[in-house]
């Protein structure tokens, strides 16, 4: 942890409390009926991007998933352009054609968060393919959940990656359930990143709610790809506090105990972060509150962004068929 | 001029793109070998880091190009066989094709999907399917499928270049076909049909391996002096639906073929548009001639029996003039 700048872990605290602000907010409008469509948050998951994206520069890759507010937000995506999306304006990231599920930003390297559970690992694949050939220096992170781990496209874009010796790197957001499926049923081993060694590449699990362990284990990733030596595999094991979807709770879905929720909620990464830099005399009591109030600020001010701007149109539609437009 | 087969001219579209665009790659089963013989050579000339054997991983290799299409470079994934693409829908149908649409445009997927399709050779039903459907109904995929050398070569640049996915077929059992070219470049564009064969009493809108049987067909029917017009629509996404309207508005009769099953098929399509664009020129009841809508049979008795031909087409215009 000594190596880490000051500023660095300033801005990986801030980082991960705008998540949990974003994710609070988003659920919060969900249930007053503001939001079209689905939400899947990620609150209790932040420290895992935020940990990642630590690494990463601008040029640098990631694909993400259904539940990617987090991922993107650690790799910088804009508050205000995400809460446009969410609420099907003409100013959101995707101007209203994405939706929450597939908010990406490729100015900043976010090539897409994905619907379809799997989907993206061999996207992933593909853009570190290109950054290899075209001679960059740049690396492709790919985030991705336990329910991914046994699709097929996992264990082909492990297998491509390595094979190719691509820039990648995996890091599955194992947060021990795919919708109700717990992943002790339905993935065939105790810890994901044992299937590692099926493509003879590392694995490393680390504790998900710990950014630093999570900075540290992907730091070394992440300098193993630039370095050309191929992709590693990392899982970070944590926990989502809230259901798959917004609202599942109305549609009866129970699956997981009051006890075990409120077990994880006492790992919670951000206040186990928060006490980190106290005792290293970076924050505190009262610059943490002042950080929480500015971030509640920024998140109502995106908010109100969102509200003002105009919703997307039908006659928009056609001009976003084909590159080139109409 | 020179003479060039329709297989020649797919690997010199490829040999001609790669070495004007080092962007430009190609990835897939046995490329470097090359089954078909449609990337044969190009290893030798390119190297092995733009001439890409894969593993058999449809899903894998198919969305490695729709992601490295997004990162900067201009792949053509190759499918060894049509029917393979079904086990990678996803990443056609989900991914490649949506993924531009769902960014709001934010960036280009300049990816060539190549695959060879066609039935005839004894192959039977997993490996002779025409899975062109699928891409067809897709509201944003471009679709190619030629029917002569220089088209395979014109489309296949054209598609190579363009900042959209295409996926361009080609029919495995017009590979041997050979027609004069040009020696200097040219490309054909897409989303622009062809008449093959002029003619004033029947207009047969006729698709990829087809189009040679319709202007058999036609030729035959001639000497019974019956004059047959033959469209190929080459592009069938975007659809140059005014060469075919064009054409019914002159002979007020239409024959679709295509080597598919007739459910829901491209030769529906253009019956429909026919139907609800061109009721008004038409003097008789359109036809199509398919293959049986069942899946290919392996004894070749059974697998003749199932596809469309030349007879097949014969009996149809005579039926739409009588």
């Amino acid at each position: 942890m000594t190596e880490i700048s000051e500023e660095k872990l300033l801005w990986m605290h801030r980082r991960m409390v705008t998540i949990r602000c974003f994710e609070e907010k988003a659920s919060e409008l969900f249930y007053k009926g503001e939001l079209p469509g689905f939400v899947h948050l990620s609150i209790g998951q932040e420290a895992v991007p935020v940990g990642t994206c630590a690494n990463l520069t601008d040029q640098d890759h990631i694909t993400s998933t259904h539940r990617g507010h987090g991922d993107i937000i650690a790799k910088g995506a804009d508050v205000k352009r995400m809460f446009a999306e969410l609420y099907g304006k003409k100013t959101g990231y995707c101007k209203g054609f994405g939706g929450s599920m597939h908010i990406c930003d490729y100015s900043i390297g976010i090539i897409g968060a994905n619907g379809i559970v799997g989907a993206g690992l061999p996207i992933a694949t593909g853009s570190a393919l290109a950054q290899k050939l075209l001679g960059t220096n740049n690396i492709t992170v790919c985030f991705f959940g336990d329910g991914a781990s046994n699709q097929g496209t996992f264990h082909e874009s492990l297998n491509l990656a390595t094979i190719w010796k691509l820039p990648a790197v995996y890091v599955c957001e194992n947060n021990h359930y795919a919708v109700s499926t717990p992943a002790s049923y339905s993935v065939s081993i105790k810890d994901i990143s044992e299937r590692a060694k099926a493509y003879g590449i590392p694995g490393i699990t680390v504790d998900g709610n710990d950014v630093i362990a999570i900075y540290e284990a992907t730091k070394e990733a992440i300098e193993r790809a630039r370095r050309g030596e191929g992709p590693s595999l990392v899982e970070c094991k944590t926990y989502r506090w809230h259901g798959h979807f917004e609202g599942e709770e109305a549609m009866g879905m129970t699956y997981r105990s009051k006890e075990e929720i409120e077990e994880w909620k006492k790992r919670d990464p951000i206040p186990r972060f928060e006490n980190e830099l106290k005792s290293r005399n970076i924050l505190d009591d009262l610059k943490i509150k002042a950080i929480w109030d500015e971030v509640r600020n920024e998140i109502e001010e995106a908010v109100k962004f969102a509200k003002e701007s105009p919703l997307a149109e039908p006659e928009d539609i056609f001009k976003n068929i084909y590159a080139g437009g109409e | 001029m020179k003479t060039i087969t329709y297989v020649q001219a797919i690997n010199e579209a490829l040999r001609e793109e790669m070495a004007r665009d080092k962007t430009v790659i190609v990835m897939g089963e046995d490329v470097r070998a090359s089954v078909f013989g449609a990337t044969g050579g190009l290893l030798k000339e390119f190297g092995p880091d733009r001439v890409r054997d894969t593993p058999i991983s449809e899903p894998g290799f198919t969305g490695a190009g729709v992601g490295a299409a997004a990162s900067g470079l201009r792949p053509v994934v190759d499918i060894m066989m049509g029917n393979f693409m079904y086990v990678a829908m996803d990443q056609f149908l989900n991914q490649m094709a949506k993924l531009r649409f769902m960014s709001g445009g934010q960036v280009n997927f300049p990816v060539t999907v190549h695959a060879p399709i066609g039935a005839g050779g004894g192959a039977a039903a997993q490996h002779s399917d025409h899975p062109v459907v699928p891409f067809v109904h897709n509201p944003i995929l471009k679709v190619v499928l030629p029917s002569t050398p220089y088209d395979a070569k014109g489309l296949l640049k054209s598609a190579i270049r363009d900042d959209n996915p295409v996926i361009f077929f080609e029919e495995t059992t017009l590979g041997p076909m050979k027609q004069e070219i040009p020696e200097e470049e040219y490309l054909v564009p897409i989303g622009k049909g062809d008449i093959k064969r002029g003619g004033n009493d029947v207009t047969i809108v006729a698709v990829g391996c087809m189009v040679p049987q319709a202007l058999s067909a036609a030729e035959k029917l001639q000497a019974e002096g019956i004059s047959v017009e033959v469209v190929d629509p080459r592009t069938l996404v975007p659809l140059d639906k005014e060469i075919i309207l064009n054409s019914i508005k002159k002979t007020g009769r239409l024959v679709v073929t295509e080597d598919d099953t007739p459910m829901c098929s491209f030769a529906s399509e253009v019956m429909a548009i026919a139907a609800e664009e061109g009721f008004s020129y038409l003097k008789a009841p359109v036809r199509r001639v398919t293959r049986v809508n069942v899946p290919i049979p392996f004894s070749p008795p059974m697998e003749k029996f199932v596809l469309p031909n030349e007879e097949k087409i014969i009996k149809a215009v005579k039926e739409v003039l009588s």
